[in-house]
């Protein structure tokens, strides 16, 4: 893997920068949070318009075919603005999970979701699977006319209140912790006996809990094949924790400014906190921490792409049990640091709190990687 | 290695026992087991009942109507009352402000205030904090200049928890700016109905409104409300802080947190077992119960200390440390408990008044994210934890 930024890369971060710096500036995201979906569409078919929902998309599914390391770089400006469009919920996790799966239905649905014309989301989590992606308790039974019927909870689907496509796991064969027999199917979210619970979640997106009841299908809604969910799952949602760690490095970076900043300023005792020693070490403290997780986050970003099985895993959860350590720890500081006013929902610092710590609940905590990093080694 | 109690002190652990179960009413005690909102009324009505019994002042001379308790009992109440789910006394009335009433102010205002207090008429938030000073609370700006026979005070307090609901606001105010700075602060007691007094709320990141910002604009305040002598505020103050300190350190309410925090665990699963047969997650439980045990050891030495008639001293600053780290602690692990189920923002599902709706996910589950986020201010109010390790470091240690 290279260190190093290629030309491409660099001109795409400042692209990304400067676009968001202008339209998702923190008072401009309350405005955006505030509409019916949370999320804005027009900024959505600027990121189409502009061909940010292509870029990890492979150019024979209408994508750009961007890297995992380019992908890295926009998630980390995502975080930096603490962007809520469902980018993750249909990019990341819902149109990887179809090219993963099922050629056919790629080339037939990607290039809509390319082009922000249809959003996916991943309902795969269930009430009681925690971390664990091979439990599911939802099931998929043959309805003897090749199709299939649907019955189970999905946990915590992002931005499954508002996706036009729920990617739908399934259990058609094997125990309920086992790696075989799980199915994925594409369900119309407005069909019958689809109940999407929708709410915001505390840091300012948005998701549902889908109740699947006794919901029919046809036998072209499976994705890939019957029973092989797992092995497409799971490279997924492993590239999705780098994605997700990226954004949580962008967090972190603008935590750490804007904390720094902030101590600059506040005076206390006639002069300002940054001017206390072991204050600024705290500070220091945590811009280390935020170099360390971003600098390890490019070198998962590239494994991503080079590598395979296990090792790739094992870098998946290194980085992504780092920002929640790291996550943790700044986002606690910088609320400490900024006094009374971090505890204020007018603050931007307390909004990356926030996102960081649910990062850290999406796809295993810092806990949960760690013990797989270890088992993986 | 529970605290062996003498047989006297179990009867009174009985007693307190039968108080509640009598006494508590079940909805109030079913919203502080959910981590639900409590409204006003909820915390009024529990007080009277408290006041009705007589263990309204724990922290009382039985001359004022206190309960005349040692330490032992004291703390056997709060971790009884805890454990049943009895909402936390309001501490600015009964735990705060009286206290100075009774050292620093005249009979009239012991006859005017503490009663009122004792029997949970009045509720009282604290002024002192401003934007502009909070760790150095003696830069305060707000200004009060005598008129005849009332001050006229202009200023702005912030951070002030629930002066939504108050009827008055102890304050500290500036009447001088010569000299030291600790030296021209005055101690005042305000009618939060006086016109020019505007309470505006503040939402906090776990979306609660507690805390507001109180607006004073030419506020005309009796100098028959000042405590003690005009410039001599920090004094009282100073007072208050130590009994504000041990307060905090609330181990009863750790102890129902870890005892709640314990069910979740056993109900939630993990890789198909329950939570707290996790390994790592059973070890950090069990460390954060012996940082309990070790802070309600510290608690019972400081409170003898305190009955043999010693002051609690720069040794508070240990428990409002350990008391905060503890408490923040242990909300960690209960957003943790949860797992994804943190992120779901159903803040309808605790308010005040009930819902008649089902949460998503399990029930205890839409409060914990907002406790974990809101419980971050512990180590920030009543002198932040940094503030209280300057305190440490220059008091006890002598650096
Ligand atoms: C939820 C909540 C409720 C509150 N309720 C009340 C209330 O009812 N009434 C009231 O009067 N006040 C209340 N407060 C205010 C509280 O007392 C102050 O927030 C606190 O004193 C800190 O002041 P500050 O917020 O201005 O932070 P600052 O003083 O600006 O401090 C910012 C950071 O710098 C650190 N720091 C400052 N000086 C030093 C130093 N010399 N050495 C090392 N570190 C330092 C602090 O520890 C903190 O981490 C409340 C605060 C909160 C968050």
């Amino acid at each position: 893997m290279s260190f190093a930024l290629t030309d491409d890369q660099r001109q795409l971060a400042d692209s990304i920068a400067r676009f968001l710096d202008d339209k998702y500036a923190f008072d401009a995201r309350r405005r955006i949070m505030a509409e019916d979906r949370g999320w804005s569409p027009a900024i959505w078919a600027e990121f189409a318009e502009l061909g940010w929902l292509a870029l990890p998309i492979a150019e024979e599914h209408g994508g750009l075919g961007g890297t995992t390391v380019d992908l890295a770089l926009m998630m980390e400006h995502f975080g930096r603005s603490l962007v809520v469009e469902p980018f993750v919920a249909s990019v990341v996790l819902g149109a990887e999970t179809i090219a993963r799966a099922d050629e056919a239905k790629a080339t037939e649905l990607l290039p809509a979701v390319a082009e922000g014309k249809m959003t996916l989301a991943l309902a795969h989590g269930e009430p009681t699977s925690r971390y664990d992606l091979s439990r599911v308790g939802t099931t998929a039974a043959p309805d003897g006319k090749g199709g299939w019927r649907l019955s189970g909870h999905k946990a915590v689907v992002l931005h499954g209140d508002s996706a036009d496509r729920l990617i739908v796991s399934a259990r058609t064969g094997g125990a309920e912790a086992d790696r075989d027999g799980i199915t994925l199917f594409l369900v119309d979210s407005a069909i019958a006996g689809v109940t999407r619970r929708p709410y915001p979640t505390i840091d300012g997106l948005r998701g549902a809990d889908v109740i699947l009841d006794d919901v029919s299908v046809s036998g072209d809604a499976v994705l890939g094949p019957v029973g092989g969910a797992f092995d497409v799952l799971e490279p997924v949602i492993d590239r999705a924790c780098v994605a997700l760690s990226a954004e949580a490095v962008g967090a972190m970076g603008a935590t750490v400014q804007l904390t720094a900043e902030y101590m600059k300023t506040r005076e206390q005792f006639g002069r300002p906190l940054g001017s206390f020693q072991v204050l600024q070490h705290r500070a220091v403290e945590m811009l280390s921490a935020s170099e360390f997780a971003r600098a390890l986050c490019y070198r998962a970003a590239g494994a991503m792409d080079a590598t395979f099985g296990a090792e790739r895993s094992r870098a998946a959860s290194a980085i992504k049990a780092e920002i929640g350590r790291a996550g943790k720890m700044i986002g606690e500081e910088a609320v400490q640091l900024h006094g009374g006013m971090g505890m204020t929902n007018e603050m931007a610092v307390g909004h990356y709190f926030k996102r960081l710590r649910i990062i850290d609940t999406s796809f295993g905590n810092a806990a949960h990687h760690l013990r797989r990093f270890a088992t993986l080694g | 290695m529970e605290i062996v109690l003498s047989p006297e002190d179990e009867a009174f652990r009985q007693e307190v026992r039968g108080f509640l179960a009598e006494k508590l009413p079940p909805d109030i005690a079913k919203k502080t087991a959910n981590g639900f909102r409590l409204a006003k009324d909820d915390h009024v009505r529990w007080q009277k009942i408290l006041h009705a019994r007589g263990w309204m002042a724990p922290n009382w001379p039985a001359e004022h109507g206190g309960t005349g308790w040692t330490p032992m009992r004291k703390h056997i109440f709060d971790e009884e009352c805890a454990l049943a789910g009895a909402p936390m006394v309001i501490p600015f009335g009964v735990t705060m402000v009286a206290p100075v009433i009774m050292k620093f102010g005249n009979d009239e205002q012991k006859a005017r205030f503490l009663p009122r207090i004792l029997s949970s008429e009045d509720w009282w938030c604290q002024g002192y904090s401003e934007p502009g000073s909070g760790s150095d609370l003696a830069s305060l700006r707000t200004k009060a200049v005598l008129d005849g026979d009332h001050y006229v005070v202009n200023g702005q307090k912030t951070w002030t928890t629930l002066a939504q609901h108050a009827d008055w606001m102890f304050t500290l105010v500036r009447t001088a700016d010569t000299g030291k700075r600790q030296e021209g602060i005055t101690f005042l007691l305000i009618d939060m109905k006086t016109p020019g007094v505007s309470v505006t709320p503040i939402t906090t990141i776990d979306g609660g409104v507690e805390i507001n910002s109180v607006f004073l604009d030419d506020v005309r305040v009796p100098v028959a409300n000042r405590i003690g002598d005009e410039d001599q505020g920090w004094t009282y103050a100073k007072y208050l802080l130590g009994h504000e300190r041990t307060s905090i350190a609330a181990v009863g309410r750790s102890k129902a947190q870890l005892r709640k925090l314990k069910a979740i665990a056993r109900a939630e699963m993990s890789d198909g077992r329950p939570l707290i047969e996790d390994g790592d997650f059973a070890r950090r439980l069990a460390q954060i119960e012996i940082d309990l045990l070790a802070l309600e050891s510290l608690v019972l030495r400081t409170l003898y200390a305190e009955s043999a008639g010693k002051d609690p001293g720069p040794e508070a600053s240990f428990l409002k440390i350990k008391g905060t780290e503890v408490q923040q602690g242990l909300t960690e692990l209960l957003m943790e408990a949860i797992g994804p189920y943190a992120a779901p923002f159903q803040p309808e599902a605790f308010r005040e008044d009930g819902w008649n709706e089902e949460p998503v996910g399990p029930d205890y589950g839409p409060a914990l994210a907002p406790l974990y986020f809101n419980w971050r201010k512990a180590s920030i109010y009543g002198g932040s934890n940094e503030i209280q390790k300057n305190i440490i470091a220059k008091m006890v240690l002598g650096l």
